[in-house]
């Protein structure tokens, strides 16, 4: 016997950065700026030329332009507001203020990763059950289904008013509203995961008798790991977004929800678009960091998978 | 009961002394004993495959599908049982039933003296499939520690086993390898050591090396015949190329389709355990694939 071919050189692990990437994401953001910038100008136009008829000047259109930027309360504020909202709040104030941007981003984000984790544990769980037991999936998809199609800001007071009546106040309903949003597209992207192995692999383990246990634990889990990532993912989003509206209607002391909803009372734009800014950021984080996970978890188990088909 | 030494080239080995169990199993190989040995007993060992008027019989949409008809079949400690015959004659689904991955709807079958069932469930067997079937999420070493996971083996024999069994089929350097960095030969090899690190006295084999080169094959089949030689297995192996049947098989069973049923069985042990090679050149092989081709053709293999 002689050794054959040598192993294939390992292929790196992350393709260099193309050339040029900074100028289409430049463009981009910048394009983004001028939209932004144009429709502040529209929209405020005629508010900023009332307020300079009641200051008794001159509604020039040069004058008119410069101050569609500078609204006190505008239709939509102009990016540097938003930009010098967001730095105020984070920067501003010590980060316990009840008028720090990071305490209230805080606050949701803890409401939104105790969600996370229920919705996906429940979700991972149900998957299971029902890959392994067909009446789970005759008795309970159909509810599960139904469960997505009520509007979340329907269920969402109900779910306050219930929990808080049993004495839960707080953190936990508003996680709880965020799992109700998350578990789906985890049951459903696992289901499809925990049966993605190939009939061989699955024939392979009827040859040894193995367990079902044991057939997940060495077989269906790392099959389904691709699919897990694909669907936490979509979770965390929803999650976020969950929770955000879980804020709205409690009347919520704290969180980006009590933000958005303070500064549509009092006519806020600025802070209302801050909070936004705060939220899109804040999602975009959660998104990145399971993506970091899926990295460091694939990569660690068989190169190709951590490294083709994905982004 | 493995061969702990570094198998060298097919010819190195076919030169070394063979370890006792298998000689014994070579002898009971070769019909008439060599007259300065003693006779083997007139006791037939119990076989370790036995089937008697096998069928299973697919419900098809429109007309019920024969994939085996009345199978008799015995196969004696030791033995190396080739399948040959064309597409849809069965013999992947006979090799499966022994398996216990199909069930038959007729007849009977024992394995070592019980059902397939009672044989798989106490994992009497080894089974090498079509394709590799590597878990691509684990390094070579995981994928053919595997079963003795399952097994419940402890760690530390598990690791000397991995050991010894990547050792004999030269995949040593390659245990921290994920298996989309090995060629197919070696991903073959590979299914073999995670098929044998358990030790099972019967290995059931469907097609191999069925998607490799014919170098590669040829180098594959003279390992395995070395193994064979090595260890004291019964080997069940479904091929669909004749030379490689007659080359590795102490006897050929030839099937043929609609409905899967067995025509011939080809004795090929007269070619002696020792087979370089160049075997396949001599009159003997060459009359030998002539009848297996005949086999084939009586069973209208060849209508298909």
């Amino acid at each position: 016997m002689t050794p054959e071919a040598a192993p294939l050189p390992s292929v790196p692990r992350r393709r260099p950065a193309e050339p040029g990437w900074l100028l289409p994401v430049a463009s981009v953001v910048l394009a983004i700026l001028v939209a932004w910038t144009l429709a502040a100008l529209l929209a405020n136009w005629s508010g900023a030329a009332d307020a300079l008829v009641r200051a008794g000047e001159a509604p020039e259109a040069g004058r008119i332009a410069a101050a569609t930027m500078a609204l006190e309360r505008p239709v939509v504020p102009a990016p540097h507001q938003v930009i010098a909202e967001v730095w105020r709040g984070v920067f501003g104030f010590p980060i316990t203020s009840k008028r720090s941007l990071v305490y209230h981003a805080w606050v949701t984000l803890s409401a939104t990763m105790l969600g996370f984790a229920i919705g996906s544990v429940l979700g991972i769980a149900l998957a299971v059950a029902i890959v392994h037991l067909r009446s789970v999936e005759a008795s309970l998809m159909p509810w599960i289904v139904a469960s997505q199609t009520v509007p979340i800001l329907a269920v969402a007071p109900i779910v306050i008013v219930a929990l808080g009546a049993a004495g839960f106040t707080g953190l936990l309903p508003k996680a709880v509203i965020a799992a109700y949003l998350c578990f789906f597209p985890v049951t459903v992207g696992m289901v499809k995961g925990l049966s993605a192995p190939d009939a061989i692999h699955r024939d392979l383990m009827r040859t040894y008798s193995a367990s079902k246990p044991q057939i997940l634990a060495r077989l269906r889990w790392p099959a389904s790991l691709p699919y897990l990532f694909a669907s936490l993912k979509i979770a965390v989003a929803a999650n976020l977004v969950g929770t955000i509206v879980a804020e709205l209607p409690t009347g919520a002391q704290a969180g980006l929800g009590a933000r958005l909803l303070a500064g549509s009372y009092y006519g806020q734009t600025i802070q209302i678009w801050a909070a936004l800014v705060a939220a899109a950021v804040l999602s975009a984080l959660l998104v990145r960091a399971v993506g970091l996970a899926e990295t460091a978890t694939l990569r660690a188990s068989g190169g190709p998978l951590a490294t083709g088909g994905r982004r | 009961m493995l061969a702990r030494r570094r198998i060298g080239t097919p010819r190195d080995l076919l030169g070394n002394d063979q370890p006792a169990m298998s000689r014994a199993a070579a002898l009971a190989l070769k019909p008439p004993p060599e007259p300065d040995r003693p006779a083997l007993p007139a006791v037939a060992p119990r076989p370790v495959v036995s089937a008697r008027g096998l069928c299973l019989t697919y419900e098809a949409a429109d007309a019920p599908v024969h994939a085996l008809a009345d199978v008799d079949l015995a196969v004696a400690p030791g033995e190396f049982v080739s399948f040959i015959g064309p597409s849809g004659c069965g013999k992947t689904t006979l090799l499966r039933c022994v398996a216990d991955l199909e069930r038959p709807t007729g007849g009977q079958l024992t394995v070592n003296g019980v059902s397939a069932e009672a044989a798989r469930l106490r994992r009497d067997y080894g089974f090498v499939f079509q394709a590799p079937a590597l878990y691509p999420w684990r390094t070579i070493e995981r994928n053919v520690a595997l079963p003795l996971e399952i097994f419940g083996v402890p760690r530390a024999e598990r690791r000397e086993r991995v050991a010894r069994y990547l050792d004999l089929v030269q995949l040593s350097g390659f245990a921290k390898k994920f298996p989309w960095q090995l060629s197919g030969g070696m991903q073959s090899r590979a299914s073999i050591a995670r098929a044998l690190c358990f030790d099972p006295k019967l290995l059931l084999m469907d097609e191999p090396f069925g998607a490799l080169d014919e170098i590669v094959r040829d180098h594959l089949n003279a390992q395995l015949l070395a193994l064979w030689r090595a260890t004291a297995k019964t080997v069940l192996f479904v091929t669909h190329s004749i030379p490689e049947a007659v080359y590795l098989s102490t006897r050929v069973v030839v099937m043929s389709p609609r409905p899967g049923r067995i025509v011939d069985i080809v004795d090929c042990a007269g070619l002696g355990p020792e087979r370089p090679l160049e075997i396949r050149e001599s009159p003997e092989f060459l009359r030998l694939c002539q009848r297996v081709r005949e086999g084939l053709r009586a069973g209208h293999a060849y209508d298909a």
